[in-house]
């Protein structure tokens, strides 16, 4: 079983908050409300997320605050903003940014979506789908290979949730992302959410679509909640709110999926209607039990 | 081939059709889907324009201000993913928006509560050593000339309307029934520290850290004062500089 540390450029390692890898444990999305808290009680967590685009900013109390608990924990960056999709290039200015956060931080981990958000000059502020067919494979391959490259790092590539698939797609999007992670050598960030979402909204099999997935590369795991709406044909059609807590099908799938992978550092994303602090820490408990009994079990086979 | 185009233009766009080569699993119609992305561009952005501008919203009702804000976020999008600075423009588009014309003061209350956003964010910076400037303030002859660098956190905001105390009615401080719009104030806003704080000056200090901060000189921004109000208080205007630890440079350098 190959881990993330596979991953790592030559001699990068060591345990943290330093550089290297994240823990095999769970973390939690970092959210202004709890600065205080969190500095305060200094809870026992395997790591921070945050992302990127909330601290591209100048000075100021995001920048007191993370630099005070960055002390204390290993780091994720999660960008939003990179718009990998985009027909249009990379938005090297964006890159910049980036370049510079992640050179502040030191994170253990950078990661984006299989998406795009930015067209014509103008952000989205969604993470929007791509057909997946040759065209958009070397596209989304030339934008990783630039992207690890100006970071000189490898990055991780979430699986997206999505609400409409495309005609002319020629690649399912298991396959798809396998072809992307064999071409740059980047590494998988599996949003188990969104494969719940995706594969209640498209019809699919979850536990075969994961299974589908280049799972040797999983760096890191996602989990989030959902809103429930329907279709015009009266199925469901579950939407990725990041604002409820993670649901029982997607911890179960969690379970499955750890049986596939052995212990993955397991993020708790919760953007939406963020709840008190102890509330996502019970969250993050939750998956930290999980992981330890793969972790006890050993690496599978 | 060109997917994105359309996509974007149609997520903007709530007049605009679903965009062509969509499929489902189930064969249901795609564009009751295409709705989900449509509905998380512009909710979320509303919501950020929101979180920026509460006080606003707070003036108008939840109803009318979701309504101007997706009005303005369809025409305004973003720019950048940088979210944390959307809605520069959003007080302007208040202000020319017909329907909040009966509240004329609507616009620099929005353009305080950018502005407390900006300084939140600004750039850090250290005061300049107070011995250092009560050294230069010695010699009368050479204070015409002193150039100063402000703090990036600093900002002044001068008003036709009490913008200062309905913010600050807003914030606990004050009675909103009790405040006359029509007064005209000038705001300073200046992180200190880790806060913002929101402050009222009179418009004659407001004209001269407002000069000061452009980088002309003391004697420049004293005139512009005293042509506002003969009793412009200079020591008292400085004094507040220095407290609130607002000068961070003495005759810097100037980018020619």
């Amino acid at each position: 079983m190959t881990t993330a540390r596979h991953f790592l450029p030559p001699g990068v390692g060591g345990s943290a908050p330093g550089a290297g890898t994240l823990p095999a444990r769970s973390g939690l999305g970092l959210k202004p409300e709890h600065f205080h808290s969190i500095l305060e009680t200094l809870p026992d967590l395997g790591f921070f997320e945050i992302h990127a685009e909330n601290y591209m900013v100048e000075g100021g109390p995001y920048h007191h605050y993370l630099t005070r608990i960055r002390s204390h924990y290993p780091l994720s960056i999660h960008g939003v903003g990179l718009s990998i999709g985009a027909e249009a290039g990379l938005d090297e200015t964006h890159l910049d940014r980036l370049a510079a956060l992640i050179k502040r931080y030191a994170p253990q981990s950078f990661s984006e979506h299989l998406a795009w958000s930015s067209h014509g000059g103008v952000f989205l502020n969604d993470l929007l789908p791509l057909p997946y067919h040759a065209e958009t494979l070397h596209r989304v391959c030339a934008h990783i290979d630039r992207v690890q490259e100006r970071l000189q790092r490898p990055m991780l590539l979430e699986n997206p949730a999505t609400y409409v698939e495309f005609a002319d797609s020629t690649f399912g999007e298991a396959d798809f992302i396998s072809e992307v992670v064999r071409r740059t050598g980047c590494g998988l960030l599996l949003d188990v959410s969104n494969v719940h979402v995706s594969c209640v909204n498209h019809g699919r099999d979850p536990r075969a679509f994961i299974a589908a997935l280049p799972l040797a590369a999983t760096g890191q795991i996602h989990l989030a909640g959902f809103a429930r709406d329907v279709d015009a044909a009266g199925d469901p059609l579950l939407i990725d709110s990041h604002g409820a807590p993670v649901a029982d099908e997607v911890w179960r799938l969690y379970r499955c999926a750890l049986e596939m992978l052995g212990p993955v550092p397991t993020l708790i994303e919760r953007d939406n209607d963020v709840p008190a602090f102890p509330v996502l820490l019970a969250e993050a408990r939750k998956a930290e039990a999980m992981l330890s009994t793969f972790a006890e079990a050993g690496e599978p086979a | 081939m060109n997917v994105q185009t359309p996509f974007a233009a149609a997520l903007l766009d709530p007049a605009r059709p679903c965009p062509d080569g969509l499929v489902t699993w189930n064969g249901s119609d795609p564009a009751r889907r295409f709705q989900v992305y449509r509905n998380n561009v512009i909710v979320s952005l509303v919501d950020a324009l929101a979180d920026t501008f509460a006080v606003t919203q707070q003036l108008v009702g939840d109803e009318f201000f979701r309504a101007m804000a997706r009005l303005y976020a369809c025409a305004h999008p973003p720019r950048s993913p940088v979210l944390a600075l959307y809605g520069g423009d959003f007080p302007a588009f208040i202000e020319g928006f017909p329907p909040a014309a009966g509240l004329p003061y609507l616009a620099d209350v929005a353009r305080l509560e950018y502005l407390r956003v900006v300084a939140y964010h600004a750039a850090d910076a250290s005061p300049v050593d107070p011995t250092a400037l009560a050294a230069l303030l010695t010699d009368e002859s050479a204070l015409p000339a002193l150039r100063m660098r402000l703090h990036p956190a600093l900002a002044v905001l001068p008003s036709d309307a009490a913008v200062v105390s309905l913010w600050a009615a807003h914030q606990g401080v004050g009675a909103l029934e009790e405040v006359i719009p029509e007064v005209p104030e000038t705001a300073l806003i200046l992180r200190q520290g880790l806060e913002v704080d929101v402050r009222q000056i009179p418009a004659a200090a407001g004209a001269f850290i407002a000069t000061l901060g452009a980088g002309l000189p003391l004697g420049q921004a004293a005139a512009r004062a005293t042509a506002l109000d003969g009793g412009f208080d200079l020591a008292g205007a400085l004094g507040l500089l220095l407290q609130s630890s607002a000068i961070t440079a003495l005759n810097p350098v100037l980018p020619q």
